[in-house]
Parts: structure tokens; C-alpha cells; sequence
């Protein structure tokens, strides 16, 4: 569910294990915990994603989370619907309403809702200039694929967000400044740049479709994530990325000798293009936990658990006031490391504190 | 909650490619939880497939929360199944029964040519928003958030058609597979803002000529179109279509005959 949502719901879970097979309504107001106010009493339920995650994750593995499998807390509107009435509720949040109950069954006017935390999309993307272009000539990144708005957390919206200040407000200019200013050859496809792409492309897609093997893309996927969740997730640590680091690279070697995918490259063939992208994943995901364990320290959305005080994310900007902007050094080389300095001239940094 | 699983039996359209023939094929659903979309029911039945040497159905998905207009396909006869104004995404299969059988489709229009087994070719709907829907007001640089108000009556009458998502369940569900509730829900919500009033004629126009060059049916409001629309699309949008293109037509003819005179 979307996570404007906080604004008005509060967020609990029984204080005791025992009541977490109870109906939400028979647990009394005093064997409730709403523990986002109790341990963030000056920003309670809204405190930012990272730490309400975290938050949450934290009393399920306790084994005091609700509803089937015990990962879930409740987000209840109770309080909010008798302080505003239902039809103002209805007007701000109708539409996620309807969407809970479509998925549930539950009326989430009367029940409060269950949600966990889930992975949606990433901190981070492609490198761009201020211009918004890639470190390929007159390639331009904007919206949530590039890396340039949100640093260690993004905040509810910051896609849409994102998406309008680089499509209103920059795009008309620096796309226009570009197509004037640049000189554009004639190419033809046969450049023999063409060419070796299209031989790239043709040579993976043929073993792709070649191998046969036993395991279905999606089996792969998911084991994949599975990894990535488990660790390089909400939390990681030292030993979890290390192990990461070696389990990738065994799933990639399993990828490319026993994936099954099935059809020809003849027509639409989605299993084809699904296998493309884990390829991809596979790739990515393995630098990614590179990124999560070269950064020693905790900032926003990455916490080392090593990096702590107080249950919460401790920065290091002695050594990391940078964005490290990783650059591709061809295929089996270990990125290389582009640090991008952070310089605050009028907000200075300091550590953030929701308590 | 967690009911024991259904096992039903499908029959699926398959076409291997635009021109091929295609027909219906059975496959058994077994033990599909009722928490389940019913994406995530052909997701199981496709990793079945693949498993046992066979090729998955080909289906188009990509949001699977009701909002990119992506899925979209014929269940029991009905675009996107037998729930009111909810995605075939969102349908959840506690609304089936366990032993049912489930015939799931293509969308069938002329306009939409199937592209491999439930996947249609919506490209004409993209070019129909390539002929009109858009504004061309300067964006550049930051307004005040102040200097444009727009009522509430408006916004919302403008929101609501923006809910269209372009999933084709309109074309799919009418009898003559007009486009008609699509193109009207687009032009009813760019007229509705200011940003919009500048082309709002000229987008009529541009927009009404583009659906008629496409090979979809005319529009004669039989109404199955709103009954079938996920995002509860309304036919007065048609009415507000017809209007702006009423004007349109009229306008063209004026500055035509002013050409003529001068
Ligand atoms: S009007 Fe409704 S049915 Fe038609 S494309 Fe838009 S959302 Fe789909
Ligand atoms: S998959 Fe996006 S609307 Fe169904």
C-alpha cells in the first residue's frame, strides 16, 4: 500500500504474542503498541520509511506481527475516522481503500489494515550531470531511473516527484540546448558499431534460448531476491553481504547453464525477455551488495548493523560524503569506483534525530 | 482466511504469432489459493507449463496493481472478469468456485490484432493520443501554485476521466468496438484544465479523425463500454466528445469560409 497512508493511520501491534491471533478488535487499547509513538514520540507514525521499515521487521521477528505467516502490523484508521468522519477519509484515501479490499476482502473502514514493508524500488540509479545526461553523449536519464534527487532515503512520492521537476522543469531545457548545440552525423546501420551490437544481442539471445536446462527464469528470479532480501535488505552486515557475494555469482553460473527457456527468438517470446532482464538483475544485484559493503557506515535506507547507536543508523562523513557513482569496466572486471563529493555550502550536515 | 485451494480448469486462447490460427486449449488449475490474483494463477499454471516442456500463455502485465492498464483479457466472457470495475490484476480468484471452468480471451477487435496468444496490439490508441492528447503550454518555468485556480467541480470532473488507463476493455466490451469511451475520457480530461483550453477544439478534432481512421466500430452508446471500464469511465464523457468536436467541425468550417471570402 502507499505510504501516504501514515498520515492519518496509526501504526500497532499486540504488546503480548498471545493476542496476535485475536481479532484486532478484541485487543484492548492498553494491550496495544503503537510503537512508532512510543519510541518516536515527535514523529510517531510518520517518521520516514527506512526507520518505520525497520521498525516493523523488528516486532514481526519478535513474533508479535499479525495475520497469516506473522508478517504484517496494523495500520488503523479508527482514531482518524472518528476525528474526521469517514467520507473525509474516503476522499483522501478512497482509491487505496478500495484497493486493500479488493486484495484482502477485509473493509479496511471498520478493520484496520495489515502491511509490511516490502521492497518497491531502489535508492540510486544512473549517473547523470546536471544537464541530466548519462556518460553517454545524448543519452538523458530523468524520473526515478537516474540517481540525482534522492540520496540515502527516498521519501513517499519522490518518484512522481522526480518525475515532474525533471520533465517541467529541466528536460525543456537541457534536451533542447542539446539537439541545437550538437552536431548529429548521418549513421547508418551499417556502422560496424551497428553491427557488433546486433551480433551482441543475436549471441545471447541464441545461448539464452540454448541451453534447456531444468530451471524456469522466474525460479531463478525469485531465489535472487530471496538473497537480496535476506542480505543486502532493510538491515545488513559484514558477514551477510560477504555471503552474498558468493552465493550471486554461483546463481548467475546456475543461470547460464540451466536455465529453461522455452520458444524460439522468432516471435514474442516473454520468458526470452524475462530471462534478459535476471541476466541483468544477476549482474546488478551482485554490485549492489559491492556498493552495501564498500560503504561502511549507515546512512538512511542502508543500515550496517555495525554502524549503529541506539538502534539507529550512524553515518561516517568523514570518510563517505560522497555518492559513489560505479563505472562498468567490461564483462568478469570489478567496477570501478567514481566518487562524487558531497559539498553542503549553506545546510550543513548533522544527525537526524525522530525522538 | 486461508481456504483450502481450488482446482479448476481453464481454456485459453492460443495463437502462436499475428497471423496464425489460434484455438481454444485446456489446462487444469490445481490447488490455487484463493488469496491469489489471477495473474498470480496464470503465473502458476505458466511455471507448470515450462516445467513439463510446454510454452507459458503469453499475457501482457506490468503494474498488477489497477493502474498501468496493461492486463486485460476476456474472462467468462466479460473484459477483464465478472468483478465491477476492477483490473483482471486485481481480481482475486476467491470470486471463483472451486471445480469451475474459466475461458479466458484475447481482446477481439479489428483494431487490436492479437500479437501472440491473450497479447493484442493496442498501438492504435497510441496514436490516437499521438494526434491530440497532449498540451503544448510552455512549462518551463515555476508558477506560483496560486496563479492557475481551478474549481473543484473541475478538477474532479477532470480527475475521474483521468483515471482512464487505456486497457481496451471498452473497445473489447462493445458490440461494435468503438474506441469512443477511451478517446472521450482523454479529451474530457485535458478540456477540463486550463493548460488544456488552448487546443481543446483542435484536440477534439485531431483525436475523433484519428479514432475514425482506425478500424474501430462507431460509437451508437449501447453503454456496454462504462459497464466493462475498470475505472468506472462515465458515457457523459462521450457527450462532452461530441460537443467539443461539434464545435470543432463548426469552427473549421467558419475559418475555411473566412479563407474563402478573404
Ligand atoms: S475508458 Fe475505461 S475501459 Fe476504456 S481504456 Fe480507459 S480505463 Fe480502459
Ligand atoms: S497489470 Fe497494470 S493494470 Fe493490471
Amino acid at each position: 500500500m502507499s505510504e501516504s497512508l501514515r498520515n492519518d493511520g496509526r501504526v500497532w501491534v499486540p504488546k503480548k504474542k498471545e493476542d496476535c491471533g485475536k481479532k484486532p478488535g478484541e485487543i484492548a487499547e492498553e494491550d496495544r503498541d503503537y510503537y512508532l509513538e512510543r519510541k518516536y514520540p515527535s514523529f510517531g507514525n510518520l517518521s520516514p520509511r527506512d526507520i518505520a521499515s525497520r521498525a516493523a521487521k523488528e516486532v514481526c521477528d519478535e513474533g508479535r506481527g499479525v495475520g497469516p505467516g506473522g508478517r504484517g502490523v496494523y495500520l488503523d484508521f479508527a482514531d482518524a475516522i472518528n476525528r474526521l468522519g469517514e467520507s473525509a477519509i474516503r476522499e483522501r484515501y478512497g482509491n487505496l481503500f478500495e484497493m486493500y479490499a479488493r486484495i484482502t476482502n477485509e473493509n479496511p473502514y471498520k478493520v484496520p489494515m495489515r502491511i509490511y514493508p516490502a521492497v518497491h524500488y531502489t535508492m540510486g540509479g544512473l549517473w547523470v550531470d546536471y544537464n541530466l545526461m548519462s556518460t553517454i553523449p545524448g543519452l538523458h536519464v530523468i524520473g526515478e531511473a537516474n540517481f540525482s534527487d534522492h540520496g540515502a532515503n527516498r521519501l513517499g512520492a519522490s518518484a512522481l516527484m522526480q518525475g515532474l521537476a525533471d520533465g517541467y522543469f529541466v528536460l525543456p531545457y537541457t534536451v533542447g540546448n542539446y539537439l541545437a548545440s550538437a552536431k548529429l552525423a548521418k549513421v547508418t546501420a551499417d556502422h560496424p558499431e551497428f553491427k557488433a551490437a546486433v551480433d551482441k544481442v543475436q549471441a545471447m539471445t541464441d545461448k539464452l534460448l540454448s541451453i534447456k536446462g531444468t530451471r524456469t527464469v522466474d525460479s531463478i528470479h525469485r531465489e535472487l531476491g530471496n538473497i537480496m532480501w535476506e542480505k543486502c535488505g532493510m538491515a545488513r552486515n559484514e558477514k551477510g553481504l560477504k555471503e552474498a557475494l558468493e552465493l550471486i555469482p554461483k546463481l548467475r553460473d546456475e543461470f547460464w547453464n540451466n536455465v529453461n527457456v522455452p520458444g524460439s527468438g522468432a516471435e514474442l517470446n516473454q520468458s526470452l525477455e524475462k530471462a534478459g532482464r535476471v541476466a541483468d538483475f544477476l549482474d546488478f544485484a551482485e554490485l549492489m551488495v559491492t556498493d552495501a559493503l564498500h560503504r561502511e557506515e549507515s546512512c538512511g535506507g542502508h543500515f550496517r548493523e555495525e554502524h549503529q547507536e541506539e538502534g539507529e543508523a550512524k553515518r561516517d562523513d568523514e570518510k563517505f560524503a560522497y555518492a559513489a557513482a560505479w563505472e562498468y569496466a567490461g564483462e568478469g572486471k570489478a567496477p570501478i569506483l567514481n566518487k562524487e563529493p558531497l559539498v553542503f555550502d549553506n545546510v550543513h550536515l548533522s544527525t537526524r534525530s525522530y525522538k | 482466511m486461508s481456504a483450502g485451494g481450488l482446482n479448476l480448469t481453464l481454456h485459453v486462447w492460443r495463437q502462436s504469432g499475428p497471423n496464425k490460427a489460434g484455438k481454444i486449449v485446456d489446462y487444469p488449475a490445481t490447488n490455487i489459493s484463493p488469496e491469489m490474483s489471477f495473474l498470480e494463477m496464470l503465473d502458476t499454471v505458466n511455471e507448470g507449463l515450462i516445467t513439463s516442456g510446454q510454452e507459458p500463455i503469453a499475457f501482457d502485465h506490468d503494474c498488477r496493481e489497477g493502474i498501468c492498464g496493461s492486463c486485460g483479457v476476456m474472462i467468462n466472457g466479460a473484459a477483464h472478469g465478472p468483478m465491477k470495475q476492477t483490473t483482471a490484476c486485481q481480481l482475486h480468484m476467491r470470486t471463483f468456485n472451486n471445480g469451475d471452468e474459466i475461458w479466458i480471451e484475447p481482446w477481439r477487435a479489428q483494431a487490436f490484432p492479437v500479437i501472440k496468444d491473450l497479447v493484442v496490439d493496442r498501438g492504435a490508441f497510441d496514436r490516437i493520443i499521438q494526434a491530440g492528447g497532449f498540451i503544448s503550454a510552455p512549462t518551463g518555468s515555476p508558477q506560483d501554485a496560486n496563479s492557475l485556480p481551478i474549481s473543484k467541480l473541475d478538477a474532479d470532473e477532470a480527475m475521474d476521466a483521468a483515471a482512464c488507463i487505456g486497457c481496451g476493455a471498452c473497445v473489447a466490451a462493445c458490440p461494435n468496438a468503438s474506441a469512443s469511451l477511451f478517446t472521450a475520457a482523454k479529451i474530457t480530461h485535458l478540456g477540463h484544465l486550463p493548460q488544456g483550453q488552448p487546443e481543446r477544439y483542435r484536440r477534439a478534432l485531431k483525436m475523433v479523425t484519428q479514432m475514425d481512421l482506425e478500424s474501430f466500430g462507431g460509437c451508437t452508446l449501447f453503454g456496454e463500454c462504462q459497464e466493462a471500464c475498470p475505472k468506472g469511465i462515465s458515457i457523459d464523457t462521450i457527450v462532452q466528445m461530441n460537443r467539443d468536436y461539434i464545435v470543432a467541425a463548426a469552427n473549421e468550417r467558419e475559418e475555411k469560409a473566412e479563407m474563402g471570402a478573404g
